[in-house]
């Protein structure tokens, strides 16, 4: 019943999504969320579930938009008969295909192993990506229509609407079709190889064999996620298939929270604020996402979704109340050590890129990137931010310390 | 006949490289099973601050300053970083460098531009050395052969033949029994991630200069190392030799023959090569060349 609710409410929310976010600006974000989340939760099935950390993901993606880009382009010549709606289902075999072949190679191997391996391939599929122009289109990439034959009951995915609702139709199909698998006797086997491959091999099960299908699957997901953004950006180029796709997906599964099935949903979230919504400010936003990357596998590897579940064992003894002012001043502290930094780093780009201007302008203060006081003053704002971070997490550290103290002492 | 000689000199030297880069990444590798991501990162560290260095003071100093800075660096990552990390396991340290990779390169970046720098090879080095039936050999390539195989008879010595190298052999199989004995471990990783970073920007002042330094070059390179660390054989230094001059031979070979197969010059197919050695290996020995360890 609660299970119901939870999917309803998700389901809703995407239904709702455009309403409560009005504009074009928010429409594309919530489209590229759509498909990213669909990309970073089959990302989850290999690092979260299998215990595979792959750097090259995003060939399964990218080979899947590639493919379902040139069946895109035989549909508007009319001579491939198959409605758009289901082109992210091409995107997925095709994934699904390349994860059959490459996965017979990447899985031999677990572990480090496996990552270099998976990072080798990313590499040789990105270097011929670049050596066959004729089917991944060079530096140019290939480009598409999506508006194709005549519209269907006035669906024709030319409005960003109607491709906004085709993302989240097929969001929510895979979110329910990985999590299904989870449930399944393969899904709980590939938590077993993570866990413990020595002893799932004494159950009789050949963990190589449980890594290969777990990656096929999951290839399968990042196929449909590469179909929908090639409906979505009508192009696929290069870049799909990248490292940066594939150091992208990762850092997202991870900020959200690899260890719960809906971290990588918050990371995906997350994910693409930082790059849509922060790149257009700053030149500096990778730095910032490295930063926050860093941050998060130092003080909270669980990612975001354990710091969220970590709360509510408090909230449900009511004691929330007493943390509310350690985590206030600490987030506080937090913001004046983000000012300072945010203005070091960006007088340091100021002064690094030509033609760029030196002379800023906080808080209606005009200064000069070029001469030192500006440099000291936000020296001094990170130090001041960073001594009060040290003091206030101290305290609210304490305070949850005690809490937990409490809780555990009450249950015992 | 002349071709062969060229490439092949060209080729070892260019392995060398590799292999200066490789045997940080594998030491390191095989004493805190850490995989430092940020290697090749370290390696463009190096050529930048080389280059920063050598625009005041000149060449000579940097050679010597650029990896002491950068090994110092490595210090300060491994002891407010990745010591952090390391209770939560490898996965952890893995993720760590790699967060890390991100952020010197967006640093790089941010500091130096996105244009590669001009970091030259100095006057007193640039120059034809030798003449090999009558092409030129340039005295640099020479010098990068000198710096490299005098790097490795070092730690090679220092590995075998001091007491600290001996610490940290034993440390690599028997880090329990060594603190027993009264040896600091934790320092002894922090010296040797150190080390292998001074090795990566030791590389990085002698290759920045002499291909290019830009802020594309930890991308480049990084790859190619990982791989030469599979094919050689995780935590295999032998291994890891052999394989660098391998690559180092084929790379320099593929780019300059002009063969083609199938519509696909040698040279376009250049990069790939490396990475299609590393798949067919792991096909037909899993292990890597001289590895000893599965899994």
């Amino acid at each position: 019943m609660k299970r119901l609710l939870l999917w309803g409410g998700t389901a809703l929310l995407f239904v709702a999504a455009p309403y409560l976010f009005p504009g074009g600006f928010a429409l594309t974000m919530l489209t590229q969320m759509g498909t990213f989340i669909i990309f970073c939760l089959s990302y989850n099935m290999l690092l979260g579930q299998g215990g595979m950390l792959s750097f090259g993901h995003a060939v399964y993606s990218g080979l899947g938009a590639y493919i379902a880009v040139h069946a895109l382009n035989l549909i508007g010549k009319g001579s491939l008969h198959l409605p758009v709606a289901l082109l992210p289902l091409v995107g997925g075999l095709a994934g699904l295909a390349f994860g059959v072949l490459f996965g017979y190679v990447t899985t031999r191997r677990a572990g480090t192993t496996f990552a270099l391996i998976s990072l080798g391939i990313g590499e040789m599929v990105f270097a011929c990506a670049l050596m066959f122009p004729g089917f991944f289109g060079g530096e140019a990439g290939i480009s598409t229509n999506r508006v194709v034959g005549s519209p269907f009951l006035g669906v024709s995915f030319g409005p960003p609407l109607q491709v906004y609702y085709l993302v989240a139709a097929w969001c929510i199909l895979s979110m329910a079709a990985m999590f299904a698998l989870t449930q399944t006797p393969l899904g709980r086997m590939a938590n077993a190889v993570r866990d413990n491959p020595e002893r799932a091999e004494f159950v009789g099960y050949n963990t190589q064999h449980v890594r290969f299908l777990q990656l096929a699957l999951s290839a399968f997901f990042a196929g449909v996620s590469g179909g929908l953004s090639c409906i979505n950006f009508e192009i696929v180029t290069a870049e799909n298939v990248s490292a940066i796709r594939s150091g992208g997906v990762l850092l997202a599964a991870f900020i959200g929270g690899v260890s719960h099935f809906f971290g990588p949903i918050l990371g995906g979230i997350v994910f693409i604020f930082f790059v849509v919504a922060l790149s257009g400010y700053t030149k500096a936003w990778l730095l910032y996402l490295g930063l926050f990357f860093v941050l998060m596998v130092l003080y909270a590897p669980g990612g975001i979704a354990s710091l969220v579940l970590m709360q509510l064992p408090v909230i449900r003894a009511g004691r929330w109340s007493e943390l509310a002012v350690p985590f206030l001043v600490a987030a506080l502290a937090a913001a004046v050590a983000l000012a300072g930094l945010v203005g070091l780093v960006e007088m340091v780009y100021r002064l690094s890129e030509p033609g760029a201007s030196t002379a800023l302008q906080v808080l209606g203060v005009a200064f000069e990137a070029r001469t030192a006081p500006p440099w000291f003053a936000f020296a001094a704002v990170l130090a001041v931010g960073l001594a009060a971070l040290r003091a206030a997490a101290r305290r609210a550290g304490a305070r949850w310390d005690a809490i937990q103290l409490g809780l555990r002492s009450g249950q015992a | 006949m002349e071709f062969l000689l060229v490439q092949t000199l060209n080729g070892i030297s260019y392995g060398l490289l590799l292999f200066m880069l490789s045997s940080g990444l594998t030491l390191v590798f095989s004493l805190m099973g850490v995989l430092n991501f940020a290697h090749a990162s370290f390696y463009m560290l190096g050529a930048y601050f080389a280059y920063q260095i050598s625009t005041r003071i000149g060449f000579w100093p940097a050679l010597v300053a650029a990896p002491l800075l950068v090994g110092a660096f490595g210090m300060l990552v491994e002891r407010f970083g990745l010591r952090k990390v390391h209770p939560h396991g490898h996965v952890a340290e893995l993720l760590f460098t790699f967060g890390l990779a991100y952020l010197i390169d967006e640093a790089v970046h941010l500091v130096w531009g996105r244009q590669a720098v001009p970091y030259r090879v100095p006057a007193e080095l640039d120059g034809p050395l030798f003449q090999i039936l009558g092409s030129q050999y340039p005295i640099y390539r020479g010098f990068m052969m000198l710096v490299s195989v005098a790097m490795l008879v070092s730690i090679w010595l220092a590995l075998t033949r001091t007491r600290v190298g001996l610490v940290i052999q034993a440390a690599l199989t028997h880090p329990q029994t060594v603190e027993a004995l009264g040896h600091n471990v934790p320092r002894v990783f922090m010296l040797v991630f150190g080390g292998g970073a001074a090795l990566a920007g030791l590389a990085g002042v002698i290759g920045g200069n002499a291909f290019v330094t830009d802020p594309g070059m930890a991308a480049a390179v990084g790859p190619i190392i990982f791989v030469i660390v599979v094919v050689g054989g995780m935590g295999s230094l032998a291994g890891a030799f052999v394989a660098s001059l391998l690559i180092g031979c084929m790379q320099t070979f593929a780019v300059s023959l002009d063969w083609s197969l199938g519509g696909i010059g040698i040279a376009q197919a250049a990069p790939v090569l490396p990475y299609l050695l590393m798949v067919l290996l792991l096909i037909f020995r899993p292990k890597g060349l001289m590895g000893t360890r599965e899994g």
